[in-house]
């Protein structure tokens, strides 16, 4: 098999990952493997943690998380364990599952309480105001469709000077 | 509470922006982006706390500049070692508000002030932090709080500590019995001058260790709590000890000693001035304060010396130069 990288060498390190439950697979040849970074990945195994902290991470480390790279810094999780600290905010989102038996060690706790940061707290007062628009919207809906209901009764008992009201009842909520 | 056993107060807030790896993985000219914009940021932000920051690059201090500043308690010793180069400290004129930039995480903002000040030293952190996140977007997740490149900071990012002076539970050694209860409780402690089991002039700091699944108000109020019951034991074990004679015979021959020596090393200066201290506060000793003491601790720091006197001083000249302060403050 060529190498799905440069087409043109044979292909001889076969590369799985899976970030953020996205599954997926390379095969590369050893130069563009080196390249990319996945080439010397069991290398750092054998290095004592070089720092204290690294001793927090468990030993284990979780077989599908060897070859994944933070999409945005391109630490491992082997990364973070031998240095005992991550590499950006957004590692907190890609080896999460790995993290958070760690963090629960430190902490005894894996719930933020306390302060929320200003654009949170924004993100989450607009997908309120959705969500209120949602609704207001969800019961102009089902007063539309209550009002048509009454329009078709109107018409058939034959109440004309009714079913002209309600018309233009509905024309104005339809805008 | 008067600052008799409680000397200071220090409340610290890691921060990290958004669309930045944390600093370690970042090149200089990324990091003086973040400086830039830090400093930005406090100087544009609509407040009236925003004035009066000085930004100094850390590359520039001279070595003695870079250590007094870690003296005084506002920078860490990690700051001035390793490649200097994207690190900045901004400082407010009055010495209380120091925010390091580009340390373990690209904002540390700490707060110093004297005696038992918790809410007040958190208060104007906070008021910081909000300037700051309103105009940088700090890094936040729902669950895990303010974003850290350490793990142990995560959640509030919130370190709060007090300077404790507790010699009497030094000397009868009961302090090495409530470390380890301590941290049952989520803090911890340890001496602030000096590494072993006796820190140089029984100075303390205790601080919170948790810092995600408690809210800032939670840590604080149990901090406080336990500082207030330490230093009512402290006070206790000083009535005791202060009641034998060698224990008065100690303090006294202390201060005798600062009063007349032509030189005085930084740890013998520093053990005399804690029994002076203790001795001052009994009601021992007379005529010397609380506050003139720990005025002078700062002061006799050796990097510190260098850097008042304007000159390289070596270990002999400060230690007779350390004599003379000392002698002038006390009134000898």
């Amino acid at each position: 098999m060529k190498c799905q990288k440069c087409g043109v060498n044979e292909a001889t390190t076969h590369i799985k990952t899976m970030i953020n439950g996205q599954y997926t697979e390379y095969y590369l040849c050893p130069d563009c493997a080196d390249k990319m970074g996945y080439s010397n990945m069991f290398g750092d195994f054998s290095t004592e943690f070089s720092n204290l902290l690294g001793s927090f991470f468990g030993n284990a480390l979780p077989e599908r998380t060897q070859a994944t790279r933070c999409p945005f810094c391109g630490s491992t999780y082997n990364d973070i364990v031998k240095n005992g600290i991550v590499g950006c905010s957004q590692c907190y989102d890609t080896f999460r599952d790995e993290l958070v038996p760690t963090i629960r060690r430190i902490h005894g706790n894996t719930t933020h309480c306390g302060k929320k940061s200003t654009q949170w707290r924004n993100s989450l007062q607009n997908k309120k105001i959705a969500t209120v628009q949602k609704k207001e919207l969800t019961t102009t809906n089902s007063k539309l469709d209550n009002l048509k209901k009454q329009l078709q009764e109107a018409i058939q008992a034959q109440e004309f000077e009714q079913a002209a009201k309600l018309r233009d009842d509905i024309k104005e909520m339809e805008g | 509470m008067d600052n008799s056993i409680v000397v200071s107060t220090r409340i610290r807030l890691a921060r990290n922006l958004k669309g930045y790896p944390f600093p370690s993985r970042l090149d200089s000219k990324r990091k003086n982006e973040i400086v830039q914009k830090v400093y930005t940021a406090l100087k544009e932000g609509n407040s009236a706390i925003s004035s009066d920051f000085q930004l100094i690059k850390v590359g520039e201090l001279t070595k003695a500049q870079g250590l007094s500043f870690v003296e005084k308690h506002l920078i860490s010793p990690e700051f001035i070692n390793g490649d200097k180069d994207g690190r900045a400290l901004v400082l407010k004129d009055d010495k209380k508000v120091s925010i390091m930039i580009n340390e373990e995480d690209h904002v540390r903002i700490q707060i110093i002030t004297d005696g038992l000040n918790l809410e007040a030293a958190y208060d104007l952190a906070d008021k910081i932090d909000t300037l700051l996140d309103e105009n940088l977007d700090f890094a936040f997740d729902e669950k895990l709080g303010y974003l850290t490149q350490c793990p142990t900071n995560l959640g509030t990012g919130m370190r709060a500590s007090v300077m404790l002076h507790l010699p009497a539970l030094q000397k009868t050694g009961a302090l090495s019995r409530i470390g380890g209860n301590l941290s049952k409780l989520g803090l911890t402690i340890r001496g602030i001058y000096g590494e072993g089991t006796e820190p140089k002039g029984a100075m303390y700091q205790l601080s919170n260790q948790v810092t995600l699944g408690i809210s800032e108000n939670a840590a604080i109020e149990n901090l406080k709590n336990i500082t207030e019951q330490l230093a009512a034991q402290e006070v206790k074990a000083r009535e005791t000890i202060m009641k034998s004679v060698s224990m008065k015979d100690t303090v006294h021959r202390s201060l005798g000693i600062l009063k007349y020596a032509l030189a005085v090393s930084h740890d013998e200066a520093m053990e005399l001035l804690s029994n002076v201290r203790m001795g001052v506060v009994s009601g021992e000793i007379t005529g010397i304060t609380c506050e003139i003491i720990d005025k002078l601790i700062p002061e006799i720091q050796p990097a510190t010396m260098i850097v008042t006197a304007g000159e390289n001083l070596d270990p002999e000249k400060r230690d007779i130069l350390r004599a003379k302060t000392i002698r002038e403050r006390l009134g000898a």
